[in-house]
């Protein structure tokens, strides 16, 4: 080991050699080309790429944010508005951000109508989104954003109302949060009805306030406003007079439905039970159908004038031609067809107006099953009428091939085959326009008339008309369809309950008429399910329902009496005397 | 050589000052557009909500309710009613 001897720095034997030419070089070089790697990076950025940082920058502060666009009106045939939406604001808050004076705290609470302790417990919570209020009026929501508190926020929502609540429920159905069709019209016309949402780009700032709108992208499209056939006057006739006869008859349901004969448009339409759209918390099933087009019952009577139709069309009977009726039984295979009445012989007229199963069956007896099948099907039974509407039913008709012959004998009299309500209407459009079936519409028609099929000779029509005007009179099923100051026609029916496969002693007591007899103008048709308050007849129990409305709708529309005014005379009472009538109505 | 310089300078400043003037309008145009579309879209607000109110009030149930109650009306009997025709 060698003595350490100290060695100062100046002293260092190194110093003394001198440095090589390169090294310096080299380290001036190296540092020359990392200034050059920056300058030509500072380059890129600035010069060719700048696009990216500046797309990165904007993201920082610039938004797109959506536009709501509003859901179209839908409106009675008048302009009437029956559904419409309006803007309600939810508050929302991101807890983090809302640091808030008590004061402050207090405020916000009183304008949310609000626990200060539950908006403290809310503000309080972990989660990075809390909905403090939803469907707040927009007024209040104003003053909320004008107390201009941080972290908390809003957003547009809209809900929709339906001013006429369950007057016309089944009919314009109702929407989901989200402002999407889900029931009825809302549903069948939700493609015009909804709205295309714009969007526009705007400047925000660290809390998320818009400080400035830069451009709009796309406008908002608003929904269009649908028009519906409906006559909102006559809805509420038909509904009111439905309420009362099934309180009076104790019924589970009932349907009316009125048709303008002329252009095919459905005024009213109204079920029960029924349901208040604008408050749909406890909903069952059975209010929410819309029995005149989903629901498919065996119809009864209201078939019969078909049967006379087709008989008469075929030249077969005149309407003083006598059918035996078998003092009011027929035997068919093992089935035994009767009458409610008995009756020796009646004309065809006599038939309709008495509403003979036997003879009925006589005339249907004399076709071949594909020619009755042809008729039905002309008449559109069997299938559904495509009206758009969410869950129409079509009935059941079955092919001819497989009839039986007491079941064609059963169809002539609306056993055995299955309608909805709505196609019976339309089926009496054959009636009240000369022969031929026109095709429905919900929405009001401003254009030509839509085109209509021949089903029976014009010359039948108008003589189905008289008879089915003697149905509705004094000495037929239904005199309680009579009203003041115009001719009506129509036809009962009551029909036995298919359940199980079996036919019960529960009824469906129908009627469908139509009024002024001279020049038709509406079809009324109305159904009412299990009337339980001892009568089931059609002509007791859904005929006078179908003179409420046939009457409050003529008055409505306008329509001249085709009868003289005289005061109504029940068989039975007294003429009411004019003073004493005013005070009953 | 000098003159046509300056000339062109000062065109082109011109022309600079000319850009910021049409963009500063064009901003405070947009934002007027933005704030009456805005106003426009609350008046049809509005709008739907008068009409809601008014269907509201003018529901036929409320309608029939006053009129038979407070103003003692009811449907006309037979021998009330005068029909008139329109003589084509």
């Amino acid at each position: 080991m060698s003595p350490h001897r100290p060695v100062t720095f100046n002293h260092n034997p190194l110093l003394e050699k001198g440095l090589q030419e390169w090294r310096p070089r080299l380290i001036l070089l190296g540092l020359m080309a990392c200034f050059l790697a920056l300058v030509g990076r500072a380059a890129y950025l600035q010069g060719f790429n700048h696009e990216f940082l500046q797309a990165e920058g904007k993201s920082r502060y610039s938004r797109v944010i959506p536009v709501p666009a509003t859901r179209g009106r839908i409106t009675d045939r008048h302009g009437d508005v029956l559904a419409i939406s309006t803007p309600v604001r939810s508050v929302w808050a991101i807890p983090p951000d809302a640091v808030l004076t008590p004061a402050e705290t207090r405020q916000l609470a009183s304008l949310l109508e609000m626990e200060v302790e539950d908006l403290n417990r809310r503000l309080s919570s972990e989660q990075g989104f809390v909905y403090l209020r939803r469907q707040l009026p927009p007024e209040v929501a104003r003053r909320v954003s004008e107390l201009g508190l941080p972290g908390i926020h809003q957003q547009q929502e809209y809900r929709r109302y339906y001013p006429a609540g369950e007057v016309t429920a089944h009919m314009l159905g109702f929407t989901s949060v989200d402002d999407v069709g889900q029931e009825g019209v809302e549903l069948a016309f939700n493609a015009d009805l909804k709205g295309r949402p714009g969007s526009r780009r705007v400047i925000r700032d660290r809390r998320g306030q818009i400080i400035e709108d830069v451009e709009s992208i796309r406008p908002p499209h608003d929904g269009s406003d649908v028009v519906l056939a409906m006559d909102k006057k006559i809805q509420f006739i038909a509904y009111s007079a439905l309420r009362e006869a099934m309180q009076k008859h104790k019924a589970l349901a009932g349907s009316v439905v009125v048709l303008d004969s002329r252009s095919g448009e459905i005024l009213a339409l109204v079920n029960a039970p029924t349901f208040n759209p604008n408050n749909r918390s406890n909903l069952t099933g059975a209010q929410l159908r819309n029995r005149v087009l989903t629901d498919v019952f065996e119809p009864g009577s209201t078939m019969k004038p078909f049967i006379a139709a087709l008989a008469l069309d075929y030249g077969k009977v005149t309407p003083d031609t006598v059918i035996d009726t078998d003092a009011g039984r027929m035997t068919i295979g093992r089935a035994t067809i009767s009458d409610v009445r008995r009756h020796k012989g009646l004309t065809v007229t006599g038939v309709i107006q008495k509403s003979s199963n036997v003879g009925t069956v006589k005339m249907a007896q004399q076709f071949t099953p594909d020619e009755m099948w042809k008729m039905f099907d002309e008449l559109g039974f069997g299938v559904p009428l495509h009206l758009g509407f969410p869950g129409e039913a079509g009935g059941r008709l079955r092919p001819a091939k497989s009839w039986r012959p007491i079941e064609q004998a059963t169809m002539s009299y609306g056993h055995g085959i299955s309608t909805t309500l709505v196609q019976m209407a339309r089926a009496y459009t054959v009636f009240t326009r000369d022969g031929e079936l026109i095709p429905l519409s919900l929405t009001r028609i401003d254009g030509p008339p839509q085109p209509t099929r021949r089903v029976f000779s014009a010359e039948t029509a108008r003589t189905m008309r008289h008879m089915l005007e003697v149905a509705a009179g004094p000495q037929g099923t239904a005199p309680r369809a009579q009203i003041t100051g115009y001719r009506v026609a129509g036809k009962t029916g009551t029909a036995h309950k298919l359940e199980g496969g079996r036919y019960t002693n529960k009824y469906i007591s129908s009627f469908v008429g139509f009024a002024p007899v001279s020049n038709p103008r509406l079809i009324v048709a109305v159904m009412i399910d299990e009337p339980s308050a001892g009568q089931h007849y059609g002509g007791a129990v859904a005929a006078p329902v179908f003179a409420k409305v046939a009457e409050g709708a003529l008055r409505a529309l306008g329509v001249a009496p085709d009868a003289p005014l005289v005061p109504l005379h029940f068989a039975g009472q007294a003429p009411t005397p004019v003073t004493a009538a005013k005070e009953r109505m | 050589m000098i003159r046509a310089d300056a000339f062109l300078v000062s065109l082109v400043v011109a022309s600079a000052l000319g850009v910021v003037a049409a963009q500063h309008q064009a901003r405070k145009l947009f934002s007027e557009l933005e704030r009456e579309q805005a106003r426009a879209h609350e008046l049809e607000v509005e709008w739907g909500q008068l009409q809601l109110e008014q269907s509201t009030w003018a529901a036929l149930s409320r309608v029939e309710a006053a009129a038979r109650e407070n103003l003692g009306l009811g449907e006309p009997v037979p021998g009330r009613i005068i029909v008139v025709e329109r003589v084509r």
